[in-house]
């Protein structure tokens, strides 16, 4: 079976500088794979290249998604073909309701995929099923996007709109980050309901903690902008106790740090 | 015809004219009052960019211009559906329309009002009842340091007179329309408009400016409005002069004790356009909320100038202009506060937003606060930038497409302003207005 992602020898520079410099990684459909690693390694470099943001110059390297030529689209079609990134630092916008701005999201995936858009009822059905799932009020639909959110309404509303748009690829940016310990478990909650044998996971995180409720199959270790180790569940438990100095490339293995 | 080498002599012999019919049986003091305002027009002339109010705003295309004045009784020969574009659609209100800057009895009408309110022609009133006007023409929009202001004010004959007595509440808006039509040679008029607001009444009063064909033409309006004790007015200025136009506005605002105003001043059109908006606190417990919107493109030019004096103690002033300029077009804002010295727990803040849209627009922003008391809470703030690429990038994230995405964001940055509108139908005009500027209306209408 192909890989639902297929990412081969991936560089990428952000403001001239090189930050990933050889990134491959196969995900395959029903996967979920934590990419982890040190601040600076490149996990938020590597959700933005796949998201399309501009800024982001691929240098070398390809990425196919379900076969199709990902770097070759814009950011828009490749939520169309059912890309979905959550912000580690989601913005803001008054004035855009989070309600109709999600409508019009939805409907615009639903027409590039052939299917009928979705009329006011049906997207009210969808979307009060969906706010259970992430213990949303229904006050929370009526205010601007994100406007005025705490950090974790935040990432709720992340985890909210990923549950509405129903993405073939989900890719989580630190979505722990500035969570307390109730909230991470709404959280990982609403990711894990999304989990099926048809989507696949890219969870980017620097703590292991997220991945005690998001339990991944697979776990790469992301160092100076390239993988530097994969495993299972079980090397993020590893990294927990000897951080990541301890897979830091062959020159910190050989020669530790003077006492 | 060239320009005439002293710009304010032509204003100067059409006084001489025209005084006889501007003042017909008038009573000394309006008589009076016209002579003081051209001599002091006289006196200071067209403003250059050398005087630091108008260091940005450039008035000689108007010093320049020969204007004609429109005299009452010539032809008009606009149609009533030629207006109905300006109006508010099934807007229940008390309508007056001037052409050109004289009354169309024809397309104005009256609805119901309470006992004792007025809302008449100025031109009316000056014939018929001057001495009502007295307490207060030319009382707030002072001669002091605004040529334009004296210009309007040895001119002026047609308007609305809005009075409203004490306790009387007039529910339905008062609209106020000024259209202007190419002529076949540029003309100029000068509204002048008056509201006044007895102890605890209350009304809402829309000023419309607008042109109904590109030429050029130079509206030089002046209004005032005194607000009684705890009397409440919303007011509106909507500016949709036609793009070759001149409009040079003053509005100046005297609220009494516990008075609360909210005024709204929306600049879509013109060429060259100048508004000032001064307002003072005569007495304690004032509350202002004074907001404007400008969008412009293309060459205009629009030029924001307020001045909010808290001169009593425990007033509140809220301001927030928001601009939004494409093209080539050039934008200021210019706000003073002053909170003199026994001005204390005033409240007071100032927002100004610019949203540039394109690499050849520009903006300049000059908030200012002067506060001489020591116990007061005082913010300003000025912002100039573009689209925030976060923020499109975001949206295209979740399958917005990119001009649909600065469309969205264009609209969301003006809409704090347009829901600030209370008039239902107004609203939705300007939410028309701004809509039919963006290139994927349709994208937003679907997202907001």
């Amino acid at each position: 079976m192909t890989p639902m992602l297929e990412i081969r020898d991936l560089h990428a520079n952000v403001g001239g500088k090189e930050i990933l410099r050889g990134v491959s990684l196969d995900v395959r459909k029903g996967e979920v794979h934590a990419v982890m690693g040190p601040n600076g390694s490149g996990k938020t470099t590597l959700a933005y290249v796949l998201a399309g943001r501009p800024g982001y110059e691929v240098t070398r390297g390809t990425v196919l998604f379900e076969g199709k030529d990902l770097l070759a689209m814009r950011p828009e079609d490749r939520a169309r073909e059912g890309i979905f990134m959550a912000f580690q630092y989601p913005v803001e916008i008054p004035g855009v309701s989070n309600a109709y701005f999600l409508k019009a999201s939805l409907n615009s995936i639903r027409k590039h995929r052939g299917l009928p858009e979705l009329d006011a009822m049906e997207f009210i059905q969808l979307v009060q099923d969906r706010m259970k799932l992430l213990a949303l009020d229904d006050s929370f639909m009526r205010r601007g996007l994100n406007e005025g959110f705490s950090g974790g309404e935040k990432k709720r509303n992340e985890v909210f709109q990923m549950a509405v748009l129903e993405p073939r690829l989900a890719i989580l940016d630190e979505t722990d980050s500035g969570l307390d310990i109730d909230a991470l478990r709404v959280v990982a909650n609403g990711v894990n309901s999304m989990r099926g044998p048809e989507r696949a996971m890219v969870v980017v995180t620097h703590y292991q903690r997220l991945l005690n409720y998001i339990v991944p199959d697979r776990v790469h270790v992301l160092s100076n902008g390239r993988i530097a180790k994969s495993g299972d569940k079980e090397l993020a438990l590893e990294l927990e106790k000897r951080g990541y100095g301890w897979v830091e490339g062959p020159a910190s293995v050989a020669s530790p740090a003077p006492r | 015809m060239a320009a005439p080498a002293d710009p304010v002599a032509p204003y100067l012999a059409e006084f001489e004219r025209s005084e006889k019919e501007l003042d017909g049986g008038a009573p000394v003091w309006l008589h009076r009052l016209r002579e003081r305002a051209i001599l002091r027009f006289r006196e200071l002339g067209f403003p250059t960019t050398k005087a630091e109010a108008w260091k940005y705003t450039n008035v000689a295309p108007i010093a320049k211009t020969p204007f004609e004045r429109v005299r009452p009784g010539e032809p008009r020969g606009v149609a009533g559906e030629a207006v109905d574009h300006f109006t508010f659609g099934v807007l229940k209100c008390s309508q007056l329309v001037f052409i050109n800057g004289v009354f169309a009895p024809k397309l104005s009408y009256l609805r119901w009002l309470p006992e004792g309110v007025r809302v008449r022609g100025l031109s009316e009133v000056l014939r018929t009842d001057p001495q009502s006007l007295e307490p207060h023409l030319g009382k707030h929009a002072t001669l002091n340091g605004n040529a334009f202001t004296a210009l309007n004010t040895a001119f002026m004959q047609e308007g609305a007179f809005i009075d409203v007595p004490a306790g009387r509440v007039v529910e339905e808006p008062i609209h106020v329309l000024f259209v202007s039509t190419a002529r076949r040679a540029p003309s100029v008029s000068f509204p002048r408009n008056l509201v006044v607001l007895g102890d605890g009444s209350q009304a809402t009063v829309i000023e419309s400016y607008a042109g109904l064909d590109r030429g050029a033409y130079f509206t030089n309006a002046v209004t005032e409005a005194y607000v009684g004790p705890g009397a409440v007015l919303d007011h509106y200025k909507m500016q949709r002069e036609s793009e070759g136009a001149f409009h040079i506005a003053a509005m100046a605002l005297h609220q009494d004790r516990g008075s609360v105003v909210a005024s709204n001043s929306i600049s879509l059109g013109g060429g060259l356009v100048r508004n000032d908006v001064r307002a003072i606190f005569l007495d304690e417990g004032g509350e202002l909320d004074l907001n404007g919107l400008y969008a412009v493109t293309g060459a205009q030019h629009v030029d924001n100038h307020t001045w909010i004096d808290h001169a009593r103690p425990n007033c509140t002033s809220r301001e927030l202009y928001k601009g939004i300029l494409d093209g080539r077009s050039r934008g200021i804002f210019n706000g003073q506060i002053l909170v003199r010295k026994d001005a204390q727990k005033t409240n007071a803040r100032q927002t100004n937003k610019n949203l540039l849209l394109s690499t050849d627009a520009f903006v300049d922003s000059t908030p200012g606060l002067e506060i001489l008391a020591d116990d007061v809470r005082c913010t300003h703030g000025s912002t100039i930038g573009q689209l925030d690429e976060n923020a499109i990038f975001y949206l295209r994230s979740r399958a917005i497409d990119e001009e649909a995405a600065r469309s969205l964001l264009t609209y969301a940055f003006a809409s704090e302003l347009i829901n600030a509108i209370k008039v239902a139908s107004m609203r939705i005009k300007l939410d028309q207005l701004v809509l039919s500027r963006l290139p994927r209306a349709d994208a937003v209408q679907e997202a907001v």
